[in-house]
């Protein structure tokens, strides 16, 4: 059967549409994965369909979340970004310390500057060395840490206390009870989703991952679309930053340790393709609510919490596993 | 000791009788092979041949156990056998060679032979060993190759020779070879058909996909037309000519008469000016080509001509020299600054310099020219829809909706896909290089003529082509290269001898 290329595909995939629905499957198997796990804990609990354990679910998902987007993006262009919750804690630090000299607003912009610049700086030492950016940005996050020790000189610093509430503000309920950290989850997935998926730099992301070669060959400045992706991962860490500190009221030089590969782990469980130039920025959002849900579950079940390292464990070499089916089965 | 390792020690048990019974493969609502029936005899050299996208490639995976078929059943010496991956067709002495050589670049040749297969003592390997083997596998074959030599280093013409020892070490007794020509020049595609002229006449059998007629009917014993999934005919080489070929590949009479390319108009202005390029490859080019212009570059593999491209991309660093696109010299030395002066390359290679195999079909096409169907950044999808359906219909992409992933298509119809892609917003200097790599004839003469085409509407266009015959077809004139410096030109009248004998000795 030979059909012409045609705007419209739905005549293409025949009367069935058999093929889309396998390809939707594949797109969205992921999807249905967290409905059944929502689903379970929905009929062996009383306690976790309620209005408050949700939005206590949701709020709980905003930091790995926020960095889950930054990473996604990074994965999809080929890059890792371990520098990222290093990251987070130079800006939040710099929020706060900018805070008690100009007041709030100024503390909670600089912290995102703070952000962007060291995600850029990042970025920038990749792109010019051409060093792995595994390894790379993994020293890279250890001199952030060392910064961050000596601005605060290792000790805990927050804000001053006139305008410590201010600093409260994610930690707050907002429409239909939502924190205001979770309405930013939300907007950032939104917008950032956008951007990959609708927008001409979106397109240069994938084709940087897919392809590095093939991009450059067509026009693409591969280097400035990655440093554009650190710069980006840099802004998500710096709100997950603000987000830790209107929780804890402070910032400290060792906050969120670790955080950057559990981020990962949920891009990974998501389904975007850890080989790059595959993925999208919901599956991250996907990925961190079923890390999310699973660990409420163990909660709430009252199951011993050391089963559930075993499980994401499990899941994140089933999402790896599959990965490489796919690229395999694609490329036989 | 299994089967492979008998084969392979005991040299020569002569190759099974294959035999496909009724084989179909589907892929969602597409019947890519169709009930085909088909005999192979132990020691014969039998080429499939078809359009784009017929089925060639899947039938031959299916033989060499890449992919299952939907339904029927593969014998071998009469007994059914299931083939679940390529390692269960190894063992039964079957081979796939696919064009992508699967070479690894920076060992040794005679490493790359043994792949896998060392000799050892105590786990130690056991090299002596290693090299009497290889120079039994050199007796077996006729083929002088150096065992130390780097792979990578090598011609793809003789790492298509280290492909099939390799396999021959693996005890092949058939050797299923996907356009093993398609990426060679015309000196290296001959010494391969004698290379395989020569280890079927000692007992291997050889199947072979090829979209060049008059070679393949030249070595085949005998040949199967696929169309659209189907056998059409199998029988004796002698009983065709390429013509005849043709028109059963094609399901009707074609008349491939190429037309000589339009006149170059004498008002018409410069486009690029080259002045004393310099690279790491090439050394002091200069030419100039007009709008309307087709000007071809011959040489040897290895004399520079992707490089020339390349340089002039700036994808290869400019140590000196001047480009001027219509006029406006281009100082940065960058890809993206190339492009945006109005120049586009189609790549050699598809699938490392080209495509995106996991994105779709629309998002390949579009790629070069992202910026031109935006909106403050924003792609417009509908436009972007149209227009990439529009030049698909133009290069004649078969078998694929818009959101086909690349992976899925086959290879001819890739590479009309990477055509597509500058035929979006023609560029003021196309440059292709192997524009016609595994495409099928009628989809070369299309692409030919889309090329004309291109030129008549003022785009200069440089031509490599290791097919020497295209590139004297295409061109208003040819530069010959060699070791890196344009050695000599030609007008179009000239004799393909005299243009290989520069090439050579110049
Ligand atoms: N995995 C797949 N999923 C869907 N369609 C596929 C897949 N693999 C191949 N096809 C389709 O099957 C058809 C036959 O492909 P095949 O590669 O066998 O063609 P071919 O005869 O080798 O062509 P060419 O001369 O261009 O290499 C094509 O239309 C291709 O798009
Ligand atoms: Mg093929």
């Amino acid at each position: 059967m030979t059909t012409l290329i045609t705007p419209t595909n739905e005549s293409s995939s025949g009367p069935w549409g058999v093929k889309r629905l396998q390809a939707k499957f594949r797109d969205f198997g992921i999807v249905f994965g967290l409905l059944a796990i929502v689903l379970g804990l929905s009929v062996s609990t009383t306690t976790f369909l309620t209005p408050g354990n949700l939005i206590n679910l949701v709020d709980q998902a905003t930091v790995v979340g926020l960095l889950a987007v930054g990473a996604t993006l990074c994965i999809i262009s080929g890059v890792f970004d371990l520098s990222a919750t290093a990251t987070l804690a130079v800006s939040a630090i710099t929020g706060i310390w900018i805070s008690q000299t100009f007041g709030f607003a100024a503390g909670f912009i600089g912290a995102i500057v703070a952000g962007v610049l060291l995600g850029t700086i990042t970025g920038l030492i990749i792109v010019s060395t051409k060093i792995n950016s595994f390894i790379g940005t993994l020293a890279i996050s250890i001199i952030y840490r060392g910064l961050a020790i000596v601005l605060t000189a290792g000790a805990i610093v927050s804000p001053p206390a006139e305008i410590a509430e201010s600093f409260r503000f994610f930690a707050e309920r907002g429409p239909f009870g939502l924190t205001w950290a979770s309405i930013l989850f939300g907007v950032t997935v939104v917008v950032l989703g956008l951007m990959l998926s609708q927008t001409t730099y979106g397109r240069r992301i994938y084709a940087v991952g897919g392809n590095a070669e093939a991009a450059r060959l067509s026009g693409i400045r591969t280097g400035a679309v990655r440093v554009g992706v650190f710069a980006i991962s840099g802004a998500c860490s710096a709100l997950a930053g603000l987000v830790l500190i209107s929780r804890a009221g402070s910032a400290q030089p060792g906050m969120a340790t670790g955080l950057e590969l559990t981020a990962i782990a949920a891009v990974v469980i998501g389904g975007t393709s850890i080989m790059g130039g595959q993925g999208a920025v919901w599956r991250a959002f996907v990925g961190v609510m079923i890390l999310t849900v699973i660990a409420n579950g163990f909660n709430l079940l009252q199951w011993d919490t050391t089963y559930q390292q075993v499980v994401t464990g499990a899941l994140i070499l089933i999402a790896i596993a599959a990965d490489s089916l796919f690229f395999k089965k694609r490329n036989s | 000791m299994s089967h492979t390792e008998l084969i392979a020690q005991h040299g020569s048990p002569s190759a099974p009788q294959i035999e496909v019974r009724g084989v179909s493969k589907v892929y969602g609502p597409t019947t890519v092979l169709d009930d085909v029936n088909l005999t192979i005899s132990p020691g014969e050299i039998h080429a499939i041949l078809g359009e784009n996208g017929a089925g060639k490639s899947t039938l031959l995976k299916v033989i060499g156990g890449a992919i299952t078929a939907t339904s029927g059943s593969l014998l071998l010496d009469g007994e059914p056998v299931t083939l679940g991956s390529p390692r269960d067709a190894i063992r039964h002495g079957i081979t796939l060679i696919s064009q992508e050589l699967a070479v690894i670049p920076q060992r040794s040749v005679m490493e790359n032979v043994m792949l896998g297969r060392w000799s050892h003592r105590a786990g130690f390997a056991h090299l002596a060993a290693d090299r009497v083997r290889f120079d039994d596998l050199l007796d077996r074959t006729g083929f002088t190759l150096d065992p130390d030599a780097t792979v990578g280093e090598l011609p793809l013409g003789i790492q298509q020779q280290v492909e099939i020892l390799k396999a021959l070490a693996r005890g092949a007794r058939v050797l299923c070879m996907d356009e093993p020509t398609a990426a060679l020049n015309d000196v290296e595609k001959e010494l391969l058909l004698r290379v395989v002229r020569e280890i079927a006449d000692r007992g291997t059998t050889i199947i072979i996909v090829s979209h060049f007629l008059e070679e393949v009917l030249g070595l085949a014993d005998r040949v199967t037309v696929l169309r659209d999934g189907k056998l059409i005919e199998t029988n004796e080489a002698s009983a065709y000519t390429p013509a005849s070929i043709v028109s059963l590949m094609v399901g009707r009479e074609v008349d491939p008469i190429d037309q000589p390319p339009a006149e170059v108009s004498p008002l018409a202005q410069t486009v690029v000016d080259v002045e004393r390029l310099e690279t790491r490859h090439v050394h002091d080019i200069s030419f100039a080509l007009r709008e309307g212009e087709i000007v071809g570059l011959a040489g040897l593999v290895g004399s520079g001509r992707s490089d020339v491209l390349l340089g002039l991309l700036g994808a290869e660093p400019r140590r000196a020299g001047t480009i001027r696109i219509r006029g406006a010299e281009v100082k940065e030395n960058s890809v993206s600054s190339a492009i945006a002066s109005g120049m586009a390359l189609v790549p050699e290679s598809r699938k490392d310099q080209a495509l995106l195999l996991g994105r779709s079909v629309t998002e390949n096409v579009a790629l070069g020219t992202l910026a031109q169907r935006s909106f403050g950044g924003w792609v417009r999808r509908r436009v972007e829809r149209a227009e990439v359906s529009r030049v698909s219909a133009d290069v004649d992409l078969r078998g694929v909706g818009p959101d086909t992933l690349t992976v899925d298509l086959s290879g001819g119809n890739q590479q009309k896909a990477l055509f597509a892609r500058w035929l979006l917003h023609p560029p003021a200097l196309l440059m292709v290089d192997e524009p016609t790599r595994g495409v099928d004839v009628a989809a070369k003469a299309r692409i030919h003529s889309l090329i004309r085409d291109l030129a008549a509407r003022g785009t200069a266009v440089l031509v490599v082509s290791s097919e020497l015959d295209e590139v004297i077809r295409l061109s208003h004139r040819v530069l010959v290269m060699r070791h890196g410096r344009i050695v000599d030109e030609f007008d179009r009248s000239a004799r393909p001898s005299d243009i290989l004998t520069s090439a050579f000795t110049k």
